[in-house]
This record gives C-alpha cells, sequence and structure tokens, in this order.
C-alpha cells in the first residue's frame, strides 16, 4: 500500500503548489498581516515598549526590534497555520477529495501534500518578514550555526502547527469555522514573551504566558538569533514540536479517514 | 462484476439499508431506481470504499470489498452526484492528475488525456480551468478523469441531474458505449425513461429495500396497467359503450371510459368494431402503455399522479 507513498504524496504536492501559484494572494496575505504589526509595534508602539524592556535607558526603537522580531516570525508560523486550516477546509467541500478515496492512492498522500506545500509557502512568509525586519533595525547576531539551528527550529514549529491546523480544517463543520478556530493560535504569541517579557504581566496571566508553547519556542528563538540565554526552553520547545506534530497528524489522520461529510 | 448479499447500514438509529442484494453481469448496465433519500447514494458510498457497511457481502470483479478495498479501487471508477474535479486545475491538469496517481509515465499519461480531451469534445478548452467550465463540460471532465485508469466497473450516481436535454443525450450514448466496450456499470437515477433508456436490469429501492427488479421489460409486464381511454360525444353513446365493454374506470364528466388492453392493433380493432357495430360514436382514443413510472409509483406505493 505504502509502495506509492512517495510518489503519490509528491503529485499531491504538485497540485498542491499548482493551486497556490493560481491565487498567489494567499501567499501574499500570510507575510502581509505580520508585516503591517511589524511595522506598527516597531514605528508606533516600539519608542515606547522599548523604553520598558529590562536595562533599557529612554525610547529605544532598535532595541523593541530586536526583542520583537523572533515573536513576529512565530506568529508568520500561526498565519501560515491559519492559512492551512482555511485551505484544507476548501478543499474537503470539493468532490475531487471523495475521489481521491476512491482510489488506490496512498491515504496519507492528499495530508501529506497540504502539509508540505503550506510548509513552504510558509516558510517563504518567514524569510520575507526577516528580511523586512532586519531593514528596519533587527540586528541578530548569530553564527552561522546559531542560523542553521533557527531555521530548524523554525521548520519543525511550522511542521507542528500545519499539521494541528490541517487536524482543525478537517474537524471544521464549514469553512467559516476553519478560519475560527486557529484563531487561539494567533493570541497565544501576545499572551507569552514575544511582544513584551512576561513579568510585567499579572500573576495569573505571567504564569499561562510562562507556561503555554511559544514562550520557550520565542525564548530559543530569540537566544539563537541574539544571544540571549536559553537553558532549559531549548528543550522544552521541542518537545511542544514533537508533542504537537505527533498529536496532530494521528488526529488529522483519523479525521481524514471518516466517511463522506454530506449524507 | 458485482455481487452484493445482505448489505446493511444504519446511521446511529436510521437504517438506510435493509439487506439489499444483487448481482450485476460483466458488461451490463444496472440502474438503481429510488426515490430520494431511498439510500441509492449510500448504496453507491459503500460500493466505491468510500464507506464502511454494517454487513453484507460484496465482491467487486472478484475482490471482496471487505478484506481487499485496495484491490477493489484498483478496478473500479466512480462519478459522483457532485463533480470530482479541480477548479483551480485545467482539464488537461485534471486528466494528468489523474494518470499520475494511476502512475501511469509520462508519454503514456499525456497520450490518455489527449484521447479524452478529444473524445469528450473537451479539447477547445483544455487548457483553461476547469471552473470556467459549462456544468455539462463539468460533467464530461469528470467522466474522463474516470476513465483515465480504464476501470472494469464504473459507479455513476445520478450521472445527468441537471444537464440540460443534448448533454444527457451525449452522456447516454457515452454510457452506453462504455458497456459494449465490455465494462460494467452501475447507475442510480431518478429518471425513470434514463433507467428504461440504458439498463439491462433495474432495481427499485424504497426505505432501504429492493421491492422490485428485472429487466425494464419483466417490471412493465407485472404492472399490467396498459389501457386505453375512449371518449364519446355525447351521454348515451358513453352509456352504451359502458354496457357493452369490460370497463376498468369511467369519467362520467369528461365521457371518458377506461378499457385494459395491451395496445395492439388486433386488440384496438376487436374493441372498435364492436363500437361500430352498435353504432356508437367515438369521439377519440389514446392508448397508455406502462412506463417505467407507473412501476416506479406502483411499486414504492407513491401514487402522486
Amino acid at each position: 500500500m505504502s509502495t506509492y507513498a512517495l510518489t503519490d504524496s509528491t503529485t499531491m504536492l504538485r497540485r498542491n503548489l499548482r493551486r497556490m501559484r493560481r491565487n498567489p494572494g494567499l501567499t501574499l496575505f500570510v507575510a502581509g498581516i505580520p508585516l503591517v504589526l511589524l511595522l506598527l509595534f516597531v514605528y508606533v508602539f516600539g519608542g515606547t515598549l522599548g523604553a520598558g524592556l529590562p536595562g533599557a535607558t529612554g525610547s529605544d526603537r532598535g532595541a523593541y526590534a530586536d526583542y520583537l522580531a523572533p515573536g513576529m516570525l512565530l506568529f508568520t508560523v500561526v498565519g501560515g497555520a491559519q492559512l492551512t486550516a482555511i485551505g484544507v477546509a476548501v478543499d474537503m467541500t470539493e468532490g475531487i477529495i471523495a475521489r481521491f478515496k476512491t482510489m488506490a492512492v496512498w491515504r496519507g498522500s492528499v495530508l501529506a501534500g497540504h502539509v508540505i506545500s503550506n510548509m513552504i509557502q510558509t516558510l517563504v512568509a518567514v524569510l520575507l518578514v526577516l528580511a523586512v525586519a532586519i531593514a528596519i533595525g533587527f540586528s541578530p547576531n548569530a553564527s552561522a550555526l546559531d542560523w542553521l539551528a533557527a531555521a530548524g527550529l523554525m521548520t519543525f514549529l511550522t511542521l507542528a502547527l500545519t499539521w494541528l491546523s490541517v487536524a482543525l480544517g478537517l474537524v471544521a463543520k464549514s469553512v467559516e469555522s476553519a478560519s475560527n478556530l486557529p484563531m487561539f493560535l494567533m493570541l497565544l504569541p501576545f499572551l507569552g514573551s514575544g511582544f513584551v517579557p512576561t513579568d510585567a504581566m499579572p500573576a495569573g496571566l505571567s504564569w499561562f504566558a510562562e507556561h503555554q508553547p511559544f514562550t520557550p519556542i520565542n525564548e530559543t528563538l530569540r537566544g539563537l538569533l541574539t544571544g540571549t540565554h536559553i537553558g532549559s526552553d531549548g528543550i522544552v520547545a521541542l518537545a511542544w514540536c514533537a508533542v504537537i506534530t505527533v498529536g496532530s497528524y494521528v488526529w488529522s489522520l483519523r479525521l481524514y479517514a471518516r466517511g463522506p461529510r454530506s449524507l | 462484476m458485482i455481487l452484493v448479499g445482505g448489505l446493511r447500514k444504519s446511521f446511529g438509529d436510521h437504517l438506510v439499508l435493509d439487506g439489499i442484494g444483487f448481482r450485476v453481469e460483466e458488461g451490463s448496465v444496472f440502474a438503481l431506481l429510488g426515490p430520494n433519500g431511498s439510500g441509492k447514494t449510500t448504496t453507491v458510498h459503500i460500493l466505491s470504499t468510500l464507506l464502511a457497511a454494517d454487513a453484507g457481502d460484496i465482491r467487486i470483479d472478484g475482490h471482496d470489498l471487505a478484506t481487499d478495498p485496495d484491490g477493489v479501487r484498483r478496478v473500479i471508477g466512480v462519478t459522483g452526484q457532485f463533480s470530482a474535479i479541480d477548479g483551480l486545475l485545467s482539464g488537461r491538469e485534471n486528466l494528468m492528475l489523474m494518470a499520475d496517481l494511476h502512475h501511469l509515465a509520462r508519454p503514456q499519461g499525456q497520450a490518455r488525456a489527449q484521447e479524452l480531451l478529444e473524445q469528450f469534445d473537451l479539447v477547445d478548452a483544455a487548457d483553461k480551468p476547469a471552473v470556467t467550465y459549462s456544468g455539462g463540460m463539468k460533467r464530461r471532465l469528470d467522466l474522463a478523469m474516470t476513465l483515465v485508469g480504464s476501470p472494469r466497473v464504473i459507479f455513476l450516481d445520478e450521472p445527468t441531474t441537471g444537464l440540460d436535454p443534448r448533454s444527457r443525450r451525449t452522456m447516454w450514448e457515452v454510457i452506453r458505449a462504455l458497456a459494449a466496450g465490455g465494462v460494467t456499470i452501475f447507475l442510480t437515477t431518478q429518471y425513470l425513461d434514463e433507467a428504461d433508456e440504458l439498463a439491462d436490469r433495474i432495481a427499485v429501492l424504497d426505505h432501504g429495500t429492493i421491492v422490485a427488479s428485472g429487466t425494464p421489460e419483466e417490471l412493465k409486464r407485472r404492472l399490467h396497467d396498459g389501457h386505453i381511454t375512449l371518449r364519446f360525444a355525447d351521454a348515451r353513446s358513453f352509456a352504451a359503450a359502458g354496457a357493452l365493454l369490460d370497463v376498468r374506470g369511467a369519467d362520467e364528466e369528461a365521457l371518458t371510459l377506461q378499457v385494459p388492453s395491451d395496445g395492439t392493433v388486433p386488440t384496438l380493432r376487436t374493441v372498435l368494431s364492436q363500437l361500430a357495430e352498435h353504432a356508437i360514436e367515438l369521439d377519440d382514443l389514446s392508448i397508455h402503455t406502462p412506463d417505467l413510472d407507473d412501476v416506479f409509483f406502483a411499486v414504492t406505493g407513491n401514487n402522486h399522479r
């Protein structure tokens, strides 16, 4: 059965990439929102927020750009995840998915095609956001090895969130709810260390912020790119990514195996 | 060949298929008729491996569906009620996608795609996105995609619903040609004329059971519903004929009588000469031979006519 796993997944990937090329607005949308937020936070709030960073002396927009950039990269991945959920939900409403299920193709190939094409789309958007961040004052001091590790972490996170959003796209009853379900993911970077340090938050929120997955991932990325202390965050970040990936993968395959929706 | 026995399926408390069985010979066309909600689509979903049955033996071209679903998938093609095409891809790309999934070599796939585009009159629109196609073109592309892998058994779920008369004719021709080429065809339809036109055997499904089956002729014969309707010029002739003939139904206001008849010329002549002998003036005569509509309404107990 899995003798054609790779061939079939490649065929499906080609289908998804072709669909993306026909609809380039979506890829721009993935990068668009984080770019707007990036400019907004650095230029509008950055002067003031930078002053509140530990060790800051007066208004420091550049320091805030350094602080914000890793979080914006994570936020880009989350935005990509939302589009994945929408894309999967839209695809599931198309009759062609039922056709695939009646053919002797590898069962996982449809989802694999979605995951890989969306990962490519998201990672392209991440590079775009990174380039703009550097252009407006983000100054990473990472070594080649740090960059490689950062790229690896971003890819792993993208894999995890893409599988999660595939599951959300499958579980959604409609395209509308598929676009709403990943909203909680959008909030998580804000309720963590992405935009401001967690110490300044009220006690309960600060506890949540420190224990939710995005904070260790954010701190690890920040450490790799700007040299802050990583400590145990690295392991915790990888563990979160692994748990989300495996859990969502199993959940997605189970959802996909369900019968046709309209009966 | 399709062999089905004791097929049962329920969704929660709702029993959809209550132990149906039938046999479809290789290269023949089998039509499953039934009103909306009778379980036709569920049957197609189960036979095409989309849904698991609760019970029943199903063998398709020698493959046991329960133990070898992939074997079944390799020999079947399915065209469902809703178009199973990728709207963002062109017609040719859709066909190539199928060729790739059937693991055809590239040149072989391209040749097959071109052949089908020509056969289904889609050459002019081959490189336009399928979302721009008309309903008839979408349905043709859909069926063409089903045929890329040269399936031995084809399931067509209401293949002509929503098509204009011309597209419908084209679809019928395609289906006949496929059957002539030895492909086994299982189709569902709400159109009785379609079943009459295409099917070698028909089964009528109602509330999850097969209430009648046979060739279209057998089903029609079973009904004994043939009659002629006689209309008379005045009440006197109407009354006289009523006394003379073996009448099955009468309408005093319209001055019409219904007389059982198979509609053949000798029986008509008998009735007419009887009337002539008694000098009864006949205004109008019409022949009613039973069609599948009659069968359908009779066996599904749905006398809305």
